[in-house]
């Protein structure tokens, strides 16, 4: 059994009034585990409670084996945060080259991660003149700067195309081969099938925990989709 | 080092805005021509008693607007968000806005200051270059009211609501309509208490009696309360949000 990267227990999370995380627990291993759920589920507020910018309740969060948010950690997790949060008055190198410098990480890491995104061509363009994906993809870049082994993506291949967003998966699984954990989350069923393990959640709590294949034979359908909606029959 | 790489993006961003740029250096130039324009054909040295004051109040309304909508933006979009879960001192994010503003008021002030005794005959009995000084500590002042204030905004419209609050209140009060000794005793009282109040007598002391030590003070009591804005502003930045 391989050692968890992040280990979540009994957290709860209370924003604005409305409780979103109800006491919710799990574990994520190296690999790419993705994090499947409808809109609202609390997968965003998961994510920022993972990197330590979401106040919370009660609960623990360990990543890496120190508790979410300590100054050690944020050299080493990485994260796309929903919107796009780049500036769009500069250019992607322009970015790239600010965050960089910010973790302090090589120059060379710019022209790594423009690469790795597929935005060479663009690397001296506005980001405020590219494509919704294009855009996503700067901000994506951004989480990749300097390595780090955890990477905590929020829904990053929404809105791209086919071909670029099986890229992207093909990316995350190459940087989870040297070791990392990347933990991507999607409100499209379809992508389960790109993940190493997944966990499904709904309405604040995680309802299945485990490779696709073991997930579809547990629920006893051929699909995470129907999966997911047995779940939540059994469950009601 | 995180100071100057947050200073240059600042710096680079606003390059990119050509207009905005142009606005922060022309305007002010406009503004005091105008205002020695509008003193023109009346008799007594008027000009000398209203533009320095003026002098005072560019900079700071100016940084203060620019500063609140700017920070507004950076939460807004997600960009702090990302930039306090990473190694970013809150104090370096502050310090580099301050010294791109600091920056950008030195050039915006020299102007002004330039315009004002070379072209417009403003009489400073001073010296000239103190009167940068004071509007640079000014202009910093104004940012870091204005990144403190931005804390409390939850959108654009809220912070630049900010200014008739804030900054107006400060500029009937500064002594530049009513002298601040003759005020009735309540709001001498408040004027005391409030940081435009002392840029504007640094600079009337500047064009006046001239007394040095008395400039210094001023520029130290404007330096307190801009440290005081900026360790507030440090203090509602959280990694933590709710």
């Amino acid at each position: 059994m391989m050692k968890n990267v992040i280990e979540v227990r009994d957290l709860v999370v209370v924003r604005s009034g409305r409780t979103v995380l109800p006491g919710i627990g799990l574990d994520v291993a190296p690999g790419v585990t993705g994090l499947l759920g409808p809109s609202g589920c609390g997968k965003s507020t998961l994510m920022r409670a993972i990197v330590g910018v979401q106040r919370v309740r009660s609960g623990s969060v360990d990543v890496l084996g120190l508790p979410a948010g300590a100054k050690a950690l944020r050299h080493r997790i990485g994260y796309q945060t929903q919107a796009v949060s780049v500036y769009d008055d500069l250019t992607v190198a322009e970015n790239l080259r600010f965050f960089s410098r910010v973790l302090g990480a090589d120059a060379a890491e710019v022209d790594r991660v423009v690469d790795a995104v597929d935005l060479s061509d663009h690397r001296n363009q506005t980001v405020g003149n590219l494509s919704g994906g294009q855009r996503s993809r700067a901000s994506l870049a951004v989480a990749l700067l300097g390595s780090p082994d955890v990477l905590v993506l929020d829904e990053p291949t929404v809105g791209l195309d086919p071909v670029l967003r099986r890229d992207l998966w093909q990316l995350f699984h190459r940087i989870a081969d040297s070791g990392a954990c990347v933990l991507v989350s999607s409100h499209v069923m379809d992508e389960a099938d790109r993940c190493d393990r997944l966990l499904l959640m709904r309405e604040g709590r995680i309802i299945a925990d485990g490779t696709p294949d073991e997930i579809r034979a547990k629920s006893g359908s051929d699909n995470i989709e129907d999966a997911f909606l047995r779940l939540v029959e059994e469950a009601a | 080092m995180k100071t100057l790489a947050v200073a240059g993006r600042v710096l680079t961003q606003i390059r990119r805005d050509h207009r905005t740029l142009a606005m922060l250096l022309v305007l002010p130039c406009l503004l005091i021509s105008l205002l020695w324009w509008m003193f023109d054909e009346l008799p007594g040295e008027t000009f000398d008693r209203f533009g320095p004051g003026l002098l005072a109040l560019f900079p700071f309304i100016v940084m203060f607007l620019v500063t609140s909508v700017t920070t507004l933006r950076e939460r807004s979009s997600g960009t702090l968000e990302r930039l306090l879960a990473m190694p970013m001192g809150k104090l370096d994010f502050l310090l580099g806005y301050a010294l791109a503003f600091g920056l950008i008021a030195t050039v915006q002030s020299t102007l002004a200051v330039a315009v004002s005794v070379g072209l417009l005959d403003l009489d400073v009995n001073g010296p000239v270059w103190l009167l940068g000084v004071v509007a640079v500590v000014d202009a910093v002042l104004g940012t870091a009211l204005g990144l403190f204030v931005s804390a409390f905004a939850a959108t654009e419209f809220q912070a630049v609501q900010f200014m008739p609050l804030f900054v107006v209140p400060q500029i009937l009060l500064c002594g530049l309509f009513v002298p601040r000794d003759v005020m009735p005793d309540l709001l001498g009282a408040i004027s005391d208490v409030l940081p435009l109040s002392y840029a504007v007598d640094a600079m009337k002391e500047l064009v006046g009696a001239a007394d040095e030590s008395a400039v210094w003070g001023d520029v130290g009591v404007v330096v307190g309360f801009a440290v005081v804005a900026l360790a507030l502003g440090a203090a509602t930045l959280r990694r933590r949000t709710p």
